[in-house]
């Protein structure tokens, strides 16, 4: 019964609203809509994470080269972040707004880049992890995000810091960052671990293992 | 650490599912019965995408739970309508049987059960938020060795609770499932169960206390979750044995 699946099935009595998608093609990836509510997705409770008692770590390997107290955290050079932001789960946000620390300016607390290890795991509260390539972190490409549209993070959204990484589905923004590791060989993260496309890119459809 | 059950390696193609089967589960749900002859088998819990294509070639995906036990014959999608959607109001409204789509699945290896996770087992659902954990029900229901469960389950109305009269026959010849309906805004004459909201008073006195290590399961609409995993977090629960899985006032999982 089953045709071949190059060509695609038609769904009997499913109308088009490509005229409302259409001037949006440019900014939105394949298989995406767009939202104007802010979705919310974790694995588990959200932690509800004073910033008196936060820090955020940079290591190489399993040795600490930084490490910032909230107050010290806020001190950084501060860069504000507009940008389109697109989720696994099929939504996409245009024109979000962040603010935080670039990860360029977090190796430059630390005396510049201490190392050419091509890969970093975010390690967050609650036991969540991912993987992001370095090169997709420099250049202004990445941040830890304290604060949404002027205000800071709500805990539910990841707050008081989540990683920021907007060309990648939006799970390798990982809520309630704590530790970045830089790793000379790559690892899987938490949904990479679990089926998830290892890399993410939105634009290439990279939603599951071996898309 | 984590617990997660392993997911099997591969590319997920999209596949050719025929509806063999509608039925009407509440005023603004309904339960979709598939023929998905590529289909490889899931884990109790997990989702698939569905993709629809209009006659000028445009596509829109979006995420479902699976609702039957990987034990059945027939893959179920229960699709609830949001209003406004684009792709519920289509498969409520006007898909039959004999209609065909695309999906590909499963996905998602975290929010799962299997009977050898074993339990106890604590089901916590918000409207259609019951979908997954329904899976894992009839998963459950499938063993000789059933573990003890708890299934509160949050509803607007009774008209609104989806697969009430299978729940009642499933509780009914189990002594070790516990079902707890509770209505949370029409109230009828004949209802003799609960109202209201889960406070943290009713999660206190039905869930399996934290000594017992509960593996916990919540699934419904985002301040449903937020606020049932923060009291169950306040009662002493392991916020790592306490699996979520929100759905957004658009609709972003269900829609």
């Amino acid at each position: 019964m089953a045709p071949p699946m190059n060509q695609t099935v038609v769904s009997r009595g499913f109308r088009s609203r490509r005229q409302e998608q259409q001037t949006l093609r440019d900014r939105v990836p394949s298989g995406q809509y767009v939202t104007t509510e802010f979705p919310i997705l974790s694995a588990g409770p959200t932690p509800q994470i004073k910033v008196e008692n936060w820090t955020l770590a940079l290591q190489l390997g399993n040795s600490l080269i930084g490490r910032w107290t909230w107050a010290e955290f806020e001190a950084l050079p501060q860069t504000t972040m507009k940008t389109d932001i697109h989720c696994v789960t099929k939504w996409s946000k245009l024109d979000t707004t962040w603010q935080g620390v670039t990860f360029d300016d977090l190796l430059k607390a630390v005396g510049g880049p201490r190392t050419s290890a091509p890969y970093i795991m975010a390690h967050c509260d609650g036991g969540y992890t991912t993987n992001v390539p370095v090169a997709d972190l420099v250049c202004g490409r990445g941040m830890i995000a304290t604060r949404y549209a002027g205000l800071p993070i709500l805990p539910s959204h990841g707050g008081p810091a989540r990683l920021l990484v907007p060309h990648l589905y939006f799970w390798k923004s990982a809520k309630w960052v704590r530790r970045l590791r830089c790793m000379e060989k790559d690892e899987r993260g938490f949904w990479e671990s679990l089926g998830y496309h290892n890399y993410g890119d939105p634009w290439k459809e990279q939603r599951y293992e071996g898309d | 650490m984590i617990e997660t059950a392993a997911v099997p390696a591969g590319r997920l193609h999209w596949q050719l599912a025929e509806v063999r089967e509608i039925v009407v589960e509440t005023p603004r749900a309904k339960s979709i019965k598939l023929e998905v002859p590529d289909w490889q088998g899931h884990l109790a819990g997990q989702h698939l995408d569905v993709r629809l294509t209009a006659e000028d070639g445009y596509q829109v995906q979006r995420t479902y739970s699976i609702a039957s036990a990987p034990e059945d014959e027939l893959l179920t999608l229960t699709v609830e309508q949001v209003p406004n959607g684009e792709v519920s109001p289509y498969l409520v409204c006007d898909l039959r049987a004999g209609d065909r789509f695309e999906l590909r699945g499963p996905v998602g290896g975290y929010f799962v059960w299997t009977a050898v996770m074993g339990g106890p087992l604590c089901l916590i659902a918000g409207g259609s938020g019951v979908v997954p954990l329904m899976s894992m029900l009839r998963h459950r229901d499938r063993r000789k060795n059933r573990t003890a469960t708890l299934l509160l389950y949050s509803s607007r109305s009774l008209e609104d609770i989806i697969y009430r009269q299978e729940l009642d026959a499933m509780a009914h010849r189990d002594s070790k499932l516990c079902v707890v309906n509770t209505l949370t805004r029409k109230r009828s004459e004949d209802w003799t169960g609960r109202w209201g909201r889960i406070d943290k008073a009713l999660l206190a006195e039905l869930c399996f206390p934290p000594e017992q290590h509960p593996k916990t399961f919540v699934c419904g609409p985002t301040p449903f979750v937020e606020s049932v995993s923060g009291f169950l977090v306040e009662l002493g629960h392991n916020a790592l044995a306490i699996k979520t899985e929100r759905f957004g006032p658009t609709g972003d999982r269900h829609d």
